[in-house]
């Protein structure tokens, strides 16, 4: 019985130190650090250390056609813009969620890119916040960006003095929803919408906010339709993409939204089902269209029905703040990106964009740039008053303009839209 | 005879040898890459170095909860019951002791304490309703476990996106995070907690002192290899099997308390990290015995904390470390099954040469 045990313990050793013998060998991939070499970065003329890196960590896949991959591509035109290569030069993570990986660390995982070089970090989501913020705090001397939240508005309500390496920043959405909300509008043939919504907080009912402003501007000036007329439901499937058993299905959603009438779903979660349910169901014969999020090829996958898409372009602010970095003059900042109304759609300037898709008419593309081009010059303010929430409480008075610290903090949906806004769903 | 004893453990070991260095090969990486990663990732390299506390913390407090629910499984296993329901165990674990955190105030020490035992409450109930389910309506413990494990799942989300919502948001990404006076205190920048290591420690202990040396473990291993004798013996089976849920469900609840408040600090849907369903797997490896619960579930752990680290350093997919965990552990089987499959064909040609 002993000699057994023995033989099992020396199996043990031997197979620990085949291990052991094997890390041993190699550590040239984890050095860090920077150099006085530099390369002329091609755009700015900013001098970029030859070894300058950048992390990314991301909550989704890389290649979901959604919100992680519109992430990792403004990523890496930030990177290629500086003039390094975004297969060297970019740290990535992906799937950054508990879910997924149950053993993450996020500040383990910042302290790891930092070891493998990296000069700066980016989390990616909304979900990420503590773990940023621990980061943050853990690594003092590491410039952060938190692509989302407001730890740097100093006017903001979840301002974090102490985080002076955290920075946020966050595209105008509420613009591309609004172009979004229009498009479904010019689009609909029973006049109900749907909106297929992530989770209940601010940002999502801001941008439901924004959808169903768009939505009711175009019905009623360019279909001369009447506001009653116009239904608009969401939902809320729990988180910005499904998790099984967890989450509602956003497939069943999608489904739900169609067998009740409605024709055209907009999508507000990460991933780009609504589109692709909604592709599926046309295929059977249903006259039924969608709008994807996030990312600028989302159409891809069903593009004669996709009105067009509300995508994010992250390139240039990760740019402005890789460029922060380097030439030293990065601090906590709160950025919220306007769009580039000369053109919403230049990739070198405007972080939100709408791509037009082939579900569109041209009599309502047409319409549609018309609309975009009132937002552009500020003939059309949607957030003007009057304006109830949906307890019907009001928002804004008459002739009252909203401040974007009333957007930002929405904490109702509008009166008109359907469905649970509140943070407690179960009422 | 050394030999047999000797490719007991070979066997095995070529077998999960071959297997994962083919799969590495497949996934196209030298085999000894993700290894160093993994061991890097998870205790540093060499291990425990100065500057990896924060890695060995983390594999550590993923340790504690493996290992707790293993220890409560040799209980269970020995009594002949499949209990799948830890899952569920160790998630209302983790929901006492975050009611607990949430709502009592305390000094430190007490609200640790508090939660703790909370948390082994809360598994142990859960568990005993298992046993209840098998014990008195004929549910298979393995359909009432897994049941139950949907139900706690379902509870969590509720609680998270209802009651306990943060301030303003509905979403499944978690509860605010604790008071700092209900985390389990932890070393300097580390999340390694001494206190749920040693409670680990004295549970493992605890589990081989039950099976070794207690009357009331042989009852319960007795109970497990044949039922309708023990029964007829005079040992009171069903009250053997709910202690057996009851003691799994308390080990299960205490791994949910230290996922809550020792390594996430908030509640979260995936509060359990499928380590329930990962500690059958340990339990089966370990064939049982407490001992090789220890290295084989920090082994697991490491695995968890390392594997981050395939994807940043050697541009691999994060999922390789659970594709090669799960081919690590069905390889281990075959070739225990394969080893014991031979040992028994020595052993009946032995009987057959010797007559």
């Amino acid at each position: 019985m002993l000699s057994k045990r023995l033989l099992q313990m020396l199996a043990a050793l031997l197979a620990f130190a085949l291990v052991a013998a094997a890390c041993g060998d190699s550590s040239s991939d984890t050095t860090a650090g920077t150099t006085a070499t530099t390369v002329d970065s091609g755009g700015g003329g900013t001098d970029v250390p030859e070894d300058f890196k950048v992390g990314l960590i991301l909550v989704g896949p890389g290649n979901d056609r959604g919100y992680s991959q519109a992430h990792l591509e403004g990523a890496e035109y930030a990177v290629e813009q500086l003039g390094l290569s975004a297969d060297d030069d970019l740290i990535v993570l992906e799937f950054a969620n508990t879910t997924d990986t149950p053993g993450l660390s996020l500040p383990g995982t910042a302290r790891d890119m930092v070891d493998l070089g990296a000069d700066m970090i980016i989390f990616n989501s909304d979900d990420m916040r503590d773990g940023a913020f621990e980061a943050a705090e853990q690594l003092p001397e590491v410039p952060m960006v938190w692509a989302s939240g407001d730890s740097a508005w100093v006017d903001g309500k979840d301002y974090q003095a102490n985080l002076t390496n955290l920075s946020n920043v966050w595209g105008q959405m509420i613009f591309g929803k609004m172009i979004a909300g229009c498009a479904a509008a010019l689009e609909t043939e029973t006049g109900d919408l749907a909106y297929l919504g992530p989770l209940t907080n601010d940002e999502t009912r801001r941008l439901v906010n924004s959808a169903y402003l768009g939505a009711q501007y175009c019905w009623e000036n360019f279909r001369d339709g009447n506001p009653a007329d116009l239904g608009f439901e969401v939902t809320y499937i729990g988180f910005w993409f499904e998790i099984p058993g967890v989450t509602l299905d956003p497939v069943l959603v999608t489904n739900a939204f169609i067998d009740g009438g409605a024709d055209v779903t907009l999508s507000g979660i990460d991933a780009n089902v609504a589109l692709i349910r909604s592709g599926q169901r046309a295929d059977a014969g249903e006259n039924v269209k969608a709008v994807p999020y996030d990312f600028i090829g989302a159409c891809d996958e069903a593009p004669d029905i996709c009105l067009g898409v509300p995508y994010f372009n992250w390139g240039p602010a990760y740019l402005e703040a890789a460029q922060a970095v380097i030439d030293g003059s990065f601090s906590n900042t709160w950025t919220w990106f306007e769009p580039d109304w000369s053109d919403i759609n230049d990739p070198d300037t405007s972080v939100v964009g709408f791509f037009q898709g082939n579900g569109l008419s041209a009599d309502n593309a047409a319409s549609l740039d018309t609309f975009i081009a009132g937002l552009a010059d500020g003939s059309i303010e949607l957030y003007t008053g009057p304006l109830n929430w949906q307890d019907g409480s009001e928002f804004l008075a008459a002739g009252e303009v909203a401040t974007d610290f009333q957007i930002w903090y929405s904490e109702q949906c509008l009166e008109g839209v359907a469905g649970a806004c509140s943070v407690n769903v179960f009422g | 005879m050394t030999w047999t004893r000797l490719s007991n453990v070979l066997l095995p070991a070529t077998v999960v040898f071959v297997s994962v260095v083919t799969l590495l090969l497949l996934a196209g990486t030298n085999p000894w890459d993700p290894l160093r990663v993994i061991v890097e990732g998870s205790i540093g390299w060499p291990p425990f170095e100065e500057g990896s506390a924060r890695k060995v913390g983390d594999t550590f407090m993923l340790w504690v909860p493996i290992a707790l629910a293993s220890a409560g499984l040799i209980v269970t296993f020995n009594a002949g019951m499949w209990n799948i329901g830890i899952e569920g165990q160790i998630i209302m674990g983790a929901i006492a002791a975050a009611w607990v955190a949430r709502e009592v105030s305390a000094p430190r020490p007490l609200l640790v304490f508090l939660t703790i035992l909370a948390g082994a409450v809360g598994g142990m109930l859960w568990g005993l309703l298992v046993g209840l389910l098998r014990t008195a309506g004929g549910v298979n413990e393995i359909f009432g476990g897994l049941g139950l494990d949907f139900v706690a799942l379902s509870l969590t989300t509720y609680l998270i996106i209802g009651p306990w919502a943060r301030s303003g948001v509905a979403s499944t990404s978690g509860t605010d995070p604790f008071p700092d006076e209900a985390l389990l205190p932890s070393l300097a920048n580390s999340k390694l907690s001494l206190l749920a290591v040693g409670i680990t420690v004295l549970a493992l202990v605890g589990v081989w002192i039950l099976f070794r040396g207690t009357l009331y473990g042989l009852r319960l291993k007795a109970v497990g290899r044949n039922r309708p004798s023990s029964f007829l013996l005079g040992i009171p089976t069903n009250r053997y099997l709910l202690g057996a849920f009851m003691i799994c469900g308390a080990l299960a609840g205490i791994a949910g308390t230290s996922q809550a408040t020792g390594f996430h600090f908030k509640l979260i849907p995936a509060i359990s990290g499928g380590f329930g369903f990962l500690a059958i797997l340990v339990v089966l490896l370990a064939r049982f015995r407490p001992i090789w619960v220890v290295p084989i579930s920090f082994f697991f752990a490491m695995v968890a904390v390392g594997s981050p680290g395939l994807s940043l350093r050697l541009d691999l997919h994060g999922s390789l470390g659970g594709v090669l965990q799960g081919v690590l552990v069905l390889s281990a089987m075959l070739g225990l099954g394969w080893a014991a499959y031979l040992a028994r064909r020595r052993l009946i040609a032995g009987g057959t040469s010797s007559t």
